[in-house]
Parts: structure tokens; C-alpha cells; sequence
């Protein structure tokens, strides 16, 4: 299927990553955070500081959902498993080893991977930690073994300000592709739905796949994510499942059956308009990203974000980057306050604006890569505007009235205007252009969380 | 500007809890924050950067786009003083002196009387003082007639601000819109002060010149004798009256050099109003689009039966005529008392286009339509929004195969 969508907003930063792996020291320590996984609430741990590990053995796992294990990215000593408050669990931290070593799984070689059985593979995936990789719609969390999804759904690019080049992170990786989707074909007869840029040329790794589907997206940002892509192939209705995987997580699981490992290696970008050099580094999941930020900053008074500007998560400098995440931002802190007739809201300016309205000019360059600081621009205030969100989610779905049946906790208006189709990164420019400065990305992981407490 | 900011900062702790004027936060946070954008950041997780917009800019939009007609309102006036007195080739510059010196109390008025009352609610509420009052500050001065008495004014604002906006919740939960329930409650508390043919030109206690009508063009309309047309009887309505014939001509009414409220004769200014507002993208350019229309096609429909003067008007005159211009361009797009969604304005606005005709037609004792027809879509706003929902609910359902 060939998509066009008109709706949506591409940001155009300054800082995107030029096309080059950095040199940069390895990062000492890795830690794995619960809090990455989005619906995670009672996670248990079962290592000890002072534990050694090596790629792939587990650390904790969820007790709701007992089978899947989350699994060291590389080889180790755990050196401090870090509680909040109530014992919360906020990450393990691994001092890795200089040369990683791997706990061994079954290795396939390309023509043993005919005969897998589906049984083995899940085996497989939910033991090593690579089942992790695979989300569930409704909802965004990690995938219940149990359930039988419609179908599987890859997003073959990112949409995101500044977001990595696909093409540049897995040129290499196409036979583990392919292989990571010949194994969940194995293991679930479903359609496979692969989605790529209609606008850019497609990566050699994306073209010829088999065992897929391919389709075409073409339109602004948010074209690229997997939830608009699903709206428009096939929508998901009440009561369906399907499950979304990223490249990443299709290779990691090809890398598993014909490696035998838990390979946790990522290439990563650093990007924004703070960064000296922009680029590419190659490290494991959940990396401290101190080491690449060292000498390589413009300033103090920024902000380091694990994932995009759009739906990531500050972190401390020396911090470690998400699970998911194969991108760090930083920007400029907007903590200035702002005179309103020098640069405040009289003021003409040509900070980055969906709007028209007086003396808002960056419409007149849309094109322009620009330095945006964090900024609220503003103050929370009720909803006033109407019909603006509509035009930057490109789906069947009316956003205002969406937010607003959460807000009032009104559970069937919210199945029945459609949050089984969203997760927070789909709703995440509505955030961005909402005029009353309403966290509509955490308003809808909190009517997400109560359709599954409910 | 930094030491300004320091300066504010450090009177904060008085109004913190605790402080001496704890009562007056919100007071204190309305004008640091009128004054600086606060140097909030985003959350630490979520959207990290946001659109440069914010209420404050949005509302001021609106506020510029009503300046041309608040000027020409004020010119307006000052020269129907002089056409009623007797005087039409007044100096411009008095024609100005005497227009403001009517208008702007009118506006200063209505916003220090709103003011009070939203500083008062933000008080009681706890809750920031929200920008809408901008906007709805200047659009109750631009629907009075220009000699309307002050305390009116102050009474009416306070009225709307509280019965029609804080009873319900606030700025964004108010069902009607606010300057108009300040026009509708004069309307009916105090006609002869806002209706007829008394009202329309500020005299300032000098007698007027012969052959003076009072009359709107809306009221001209209503009264054409059975077997005239509303065009002969606009004019030969000013036939005697010196200086003034052909002031009830297409184009004069158009341009709005016409007795009637301060900032709704001119349809120009309107439609410039128009421009700022769907360029800025702050006004629902579907709304108005769909008002005109809705106009249109009842006055066709009128003149297809055709059995009074009025209804076989040409319809464009409608839009022309009384408020219509400045009510569907302001007033009909209030996004809060509009239809929310995208399908519901088309519908809306077209009812507001129709009923604003139809009552212009057939009820003499209103010949303001727009108001009237504006108050009673926003009544039905909800409900139009309603079906919109619903069908796009089904849409889903109808998908499912469950």
C-alpha cells in the first residue's frame, strides 16, 4: 500500500548527525532502567551487587509478566542495584568488561533457520531478552507471549527532529534482518506489515525483504511512526492485538538465531544544536553517555535528552541513554525569562511556531534548521484553541476530544475515539503545538494505564 | 531587562504562601507573567521543546485585528455627530476628538469592570487570570451604541463575565459567548438605551438637523411599504436630511459611515479583521465561510417567495447591512462557544448565516439578527459537536468486526 498523509509538522533542528562513527572511549558502566518500559510497575530483581554477568543474562524481570526476561546488554560486574523511594527499583548498573562475553543460545545457520520450530523461538527470544524488543498496541508495552497479535508491524524509518538515518545504523545488518523476520514468521503466522519512506530512498536492507508486506508512507513527521502507519494499513479495533518491532529489534533477534547471542551493540546518533560534533557512535544498550558528550559540548546550560525532543527523557549528563533509544539530544535550557516587548509574547520572533498568529515568523522559512531551547513559551492554561491538534495527527481520530474524555476519566468515550490506536509518541506533536501548554502525552499514558487497570 | 525581572522576583515571597499578600498571587503572577514570559521549562519527559505560541500572543492576534474597526468605530461616531448636527464637513480632526472622547471610556470601562471581576475569581479560584478578557474586553465596547451610559457598560460586563463565563467553570467552559451575553443582557434589561431609533448617533444634548432619521439601515429594511423595495426606502429615507444623501448607498454601508453600534458598521473593517485573523490562523476561516453562505442562501430562499420589501432585498445587502460582518467575523469564531470540531463549524456557521437572516426578516422586534442567532448556535454548538463525535466513533465501531 502506498501512503500519503498531508497532516503533521517536520522540526527542523540544527545538530543533525553527520554520516561518520565518532572515536570516543567505550563507556565504562551500562544500567538498565524499568522506568523505560512504560507500564512496567512491579519489576524483581535477581541479581546482587556484586554478581558477575555476561550479555544476556537476566537482571530482573516483570512479575506481571513472569516469562520475559530483561537481560544484561553486556559482560560484567553488577555494581549497584539503585532504589528509590518505597525500594522502587531505578536502574541496575554493570561495570562491562573490556571484551564482552556472551551467554551462548542455540545458533542457527541460514539454512537450519527453515527448520526452527515456533516453540524454540519464543524460547529463545523471551529468555535472552530479545522478546523485549516486541511492543503491543493497544497500550506500547512489552508483548504478552500469549497473545496471538492480528499482525506485525516495522517502521523501516524515523520521522523524528534530527532522528538517526536508518540506512547509516543497519547497512550492514541485512541477512540479520532478514533473519529476525523469517524467525518471528516462525513463530507467529502473521502478516508482517514493513513500512518505508515514500519520500527518500529506500535502504538496500528494506528492499526485497521476504516474508513481508511492504508499503509506503509518504507525508510529514509523523509519518514515520509505526502508529500512524498502522491507522492506515489496518486500524486497530477493540479487543484486536498487534505488535510492533523497530529494525533494531528485528536484527537483534536475527543476531540471536544466527549468532547465538544477545548482542546489545547500537550504533547511536548525538545530535542538536548544542553538540560540537554531531555523529554517530557504536556502544551497547544502555550506555552512559558521558563519554561521548565529554569535550564535545558547546555549553553548560543544556539539556541532555535520552531519545528525541519530541517524546524523550532529560537525563544527567553521565546518565544512561533508554532502552529503546538510539539518539541523544541536547539542547539550550530556556530558562530565561523573556521581556514581552524585547522577546516575549509581543514580540516578533522567529522561534519555530505551527501558528500564524502575531508576530510568529517562522512560518515564512519552514525549511530553516533552527536552535530551539526548552522553553514552555508559556504558561498551562484551559483549552481555548479548536482545530489545530486535528491538523498534526494525521489519523481518524479527533485528538481534543480524545484528551479531554481522559481528563474526565470517561472510559467509553476514550475506547470508543479510538486510544487503542495511540501511544504517547503519536499524540507527541500535539503536545508540541498546544497552545495551552497541556502534557497531552502524559494525559494519554494515564487513560492508556487506566484501560488496563480498568 | 534582566534587573526588572530580579526586581519582581524579589517581591515574590510576599505573595507566596506564607507571605504578607498570599491572597494576591495570582494578581502578582497575572503581571510578572504579562510582563515576562516565565522561564518555565518543558518537563523532563515529553515534548521538550514547544511551539512559540502561547494564550497571551493568540489572544492579542484577536485584539489586533479589532483595532481597525475600534477606529473607525471612533471616527464613526464623531461623524455621525456632526452629520445629525448638522455639521457634515467637520474637521476630521474633530470628528476624531469627538469619537474618542464617546468611545474610549466605553473601553476603558468594560475592561477595568471585567478586570476586577476576573482578578476577583482568580482570587477566590485559585487560578492563574486567564487572556481571554483581552479579547472579549474590546468586543463588548464594539457592540454598544456610542451614547450608551457607563454604568451599562461596567453592569453588563460584570453581568456576562459572571453568569456567562465563571458560573460555568471559567475561561473554556463557557457555553455562550461572553461579549455577546453582555449586549444581549442590555438588550433586554434596558432597551430603549440600545434599541430604536434614538441611540445610534452620539447627539451630546445638540439638537438635530432637519430631516434626521435616527434609524439603522436594519430598521429602514424592516419598515419598507408593501410595493416599495428596501433600496428605494434607504434611500429616500435621508432624502431631506442635508449632508447625508445617499448615506444608506451599498458602498456607504459597506464602508460603514452608518449610524449604528461603535465597531459594526463597517464591513471593510471587518473583512480586514477577517484577513489578520485566517491568515494568523486564530479564527475559524471555515465559520465564516460557512456564515456567509448560510446568509446568502436564505436570503435567496426570500427572495424566491418573495412577499415583503425586506425579503426580496438583494441577499448580499445582508452582509452587509447591521452587524453581520463584524458578528460572524469576531463573534460566531469564538473557539470556546463555537463548534469544536472541524465539520461541526461548517455547520455551525451556516445556521448562524441563516437564522441571522431569518430573524432579520421576520422579526421587526429584533432587527439584529446576528446576536441572537449567534447566542443561539452556541446553544446548539455542543449538540452539533455531539453527532460529529458520534459519527466518527462509528466510524470505528463500523470497522471492527466484532
Amino acid at each position: 500500500m502506498n501512503i500519503k498523509t498531508r497532516k503533521g509538522f517536520d522540526i527542523n533542528l540544527v545538530g543533525k548527525a553527520a554520516l561518520q562513527i565518532g572515536t570516543a572511549e567505550q563507556s565504562e558502566t551500562f544500567a538498565i532502567k524499568p522506568t523505560d518500559f512504560v507500564g512496567m510497575h512491579r519489576p524483581k530483581v535477581v541479581v546482587r551487587e556484586g554478581d558477575i554477568v555476561k550479555a544476556g543474562t537476566p537482571l530482573f524481570f516483570d512479575k506481571k509478566l513472569e516469562k520475559a526476561l530483561y537481560t544484561s546488554p553486556v559482560s560484567g560486574e553488577v555494581v549497584e542495584v539503585k532504589r528509590g523511594d518505597k525500594r522502587k527499583l531505578l536502574e541496575i548498573k554493570i561495570l562491562a568488561d573490556k571484551q564482552i562475553e556472551y551467554e551462548n543460545f542455540t545458533k542457527y545457520s541460514v539454512s537450519d533457520m527453515a527448520n526452527l520450530k515456533g516453540e524454540d523461538v519464543k524460547e529463545s527470544l523471551l529468555k535472552s531478552g530479545a522478546w523485549i524488543n516486541i511492543i503491543q498496541r493497544p497500550y506500547g508495552v512489552v508483548a504478552n507471549p500469549d497473545d496471538s497479535p492480528r499482525a506485525i508491524f516495522i517502521s523501516a524509518f524515523d520521522s523524528n527532529p534530527l532522528a538517526p538515518d536508518y540506512d547509516f545504523l543497519y547497512k550492514n545488518d541485512g541477512q540479520y534482518f532478514q533473519a529476525g523476520i523469517d524467525a518471528l514468521k516462525k513463530m507467529i503466522d502473521v502478516p508482517i506489515h514493513l513500512t518505508t519512506n515514500g519520500n527518500a530512498e529506500v535502504s538496500a536492507i528494506f528492499q526485497n525483504v521476504r516474508n513481508v508486506e511492504q508499503h509506503t508512507i509518504s507525508g510529514p513527521h509523523p509519518a514515520g511512526n509505526v502508529g500512524t502507519q498502522i491507522h492506515h494499513i489496518e486500524p486497530i479495533n477493540r479487543g484486536e492485538v498487534v505488535w510492533t518491532v523497530s529494525p533494531y529489534g528485528i536484527i537483534q533477534i536475527g543476531k540471536l538465531f544466527l549468532e547465538g547471542r544477545y548482542d546489545a551493540s547500537k550504533k547511536i546518533a548525538v545530535v542538536g544544536s548544542e553538540v560540537t560534533t554531531p555523529q554517530y557512535y557504536e556502544t551497547y544498550i544502555g550506555a552512559s553517555v558521558g563519554k561521548f558528550l565529554k569535550n564535545n559540548l558547546k555549553q553548560d546550560h543544556i539539556r541532555v535528552i535520552s531519545g528525541n525532543i519530541l517524546t524523550g527523557t532529560a537525563i544527567e549528563k553521565d546518565n544512561y541513554i533508554g532502552f529503546y533509544d538510539n539518539m541523544v539530544t541536547v539542547l539550550p535550557e530556556g530558562d530565561k525569562p523573556r521581556f514581552f516587548l524585547s522577546d516575549g509574547w509581543l514580540a516578533p520572533t522567529s522561534r519555530l511556531s505551527f501558528h500564524r498568529a502575531l508576530g510568529l515568523l517562522s512560518f515564512l522559512s519552514p525549511k530553516k534548521e533552527r536552535v530551539i531551547d526548552t522553553s514552555l513559551n508559556g504558561e498551562e492554561r484551559a483549552f481555548v484553541e479548536t482545530g489545530v491538534m486535528e491538523q498534526v495527527v494525521p489519523m481518524d481520530i479527533l485528538p481534543l476530544q480524545l484528551v479531554k474524555s481522559i481528563m474526565a476519566a470517561d472510559y467509553d468515550g476514550m475506547e470508543s475515539l479510538g486510544i487503542y490506536e495511540v501511544i504517547e509518541e503519536d499524540v507527541a506533536l500535539c503536545e508540541f503545538v498546544d497552545v495551552s501548554k497541556h502534557r497531552i502525552q502524559n494525559i494519554v499514558r494515564q487513560g492508556i494505564e487506566l484501560l488496563r487497570e480498568g | 531587562m534582566k534587573f526588572l525581572h530580579d526586581i519582581l522576583e524579589k517581591q515574590k515571597p510576599m505573595f507566596e504562601k506564607g507571605g504578607k499578600l498570599e491572597k494576591f498571587y495570582y494578581l502578582f503572577e497575572a503581571g510578572e507573567s504579562f510582563a515576562f514570559t516565565p522561564p518555565t521549562t518543558t518537563p523532563a519527559k515529553g515534548a521538550h521543546i514547544r511551539d512559540a505560541i502561547d494564550l497571551k500572543r493568540m489572544m492579542m492576534t484577536v485584539v489586533i485585528a479589532m483595532i481597525p474597526a475600534l477606529l473607525f468605530g471612533i471616527w464613526n461616531v464623531g461623524y455621525q455627530h456632526f452629520l445629525a448636527t448638522g455639521n457634515p464637513d467637520a474637521a476630521l480632526l474633530d470628528i476624531i476628538i469627538v469619537g474618542s472622547i464617546q468611545v474610549l471610556p466605553i473601553v476603558i470601562v468594560a475592561y477595568t469592570a471585567g478586570g476586577i471581576v476576573e482578578v476577583i475569581f482568580a482570587i477566590i479560584r485559585k487560578h492563574p487570570i486567564n487572556e481571554g478578557f483581552l479579547v472579549t474586553g474590546m468586543l463588548i465596547p464594539l457592540t454598544m451604541p456610542p451614547d450608551i451610559p457607563l454604568w451599562q457598560v461596567a453592569l453588563a460586563t460584570v453581568f456576562a463575565v459572571i453568569i456567562a463565563k465563571e458560573a460555568f467553570g471559567g475561561t473554556g467552559m463557557n457555553i455562550l459567548n461572553v461579549a455577546l451575553t453582555a449586549r444581549a443582557f442590555l438588550y433586554f434589561a434596558y432597551p430603549t438605551d440600545i434599541s430604536g431609533s434614538k441611540v445610534w448617533a452620539y447627539l451630546g444634548g445638540e439638537s438635530t438637523v432637519d430631516g434626521y432619521t435616527g434609524e439603522t439601515a436594519l430598521a429602514l429594511a424592516t419598515g419598507a411599504k408593501t410595493g416599495t423595495s428596501v433600496e428605494a426606502a434607504l434611500q429616500s429615507a435621508t432624502s431631506g436630511w442635508a449632508g447625508a444623501e445617499g448615506l444608506f448607498s451599498f458602498n456607504n454601508m459597506l464602508i460603514g459611515a452608518i449610524p449604528g453600534s461603535i465597531g459594526e458598521t463597517s464591513a471593510v473593517m471587518a473583512l480586514l479583521g477577517a484577513i489578520i485573523l485566517v491568515v494568523a490562523g486564530v479564527a475559524s476561516w471555515k465559520i465564516m465561510a460557512s456564515g456567509i453562505v448560510g446568509a446568502l442562501v436564505m436570503g435567496f430562499i426570500f427572495n424566491a417567495i418573495g412577499s415583503t420589501p425586506f425579503m426580496e432585498m438583494a441577499p448580499h445587502y445582508h452582509l452587509i447591512m447591521g452587524g453581520f460582518a463584524f458578528g460572524i467575523v469576531f463573534m460566531a469564531t469564538d473557539p470556546v462557544s463555537a463548534a469544536q470540531t472541524e465539520r461541526g463549524k461548517w455547520i455551525y456557521g451556516f445556521f448562524i448565516g441563516l437564522l441571522t437572516v431569518l430573524i432579520r426578516v421576520f422579526n421587526p422586534a429584533y432587527p439584529e439578527g446576528i446576536m441572537l442567532a449567534i447566542l443561539l448556535m452556541n446553544v446548539f454548538a455542543p449538540l452539533i459537536d455531539f453527532y460529529v463525535i458520534q459519527a466518527n466513533k462509528n466510524r470505528r465501531l463500523k470497522r471492527s468486526h466484532v
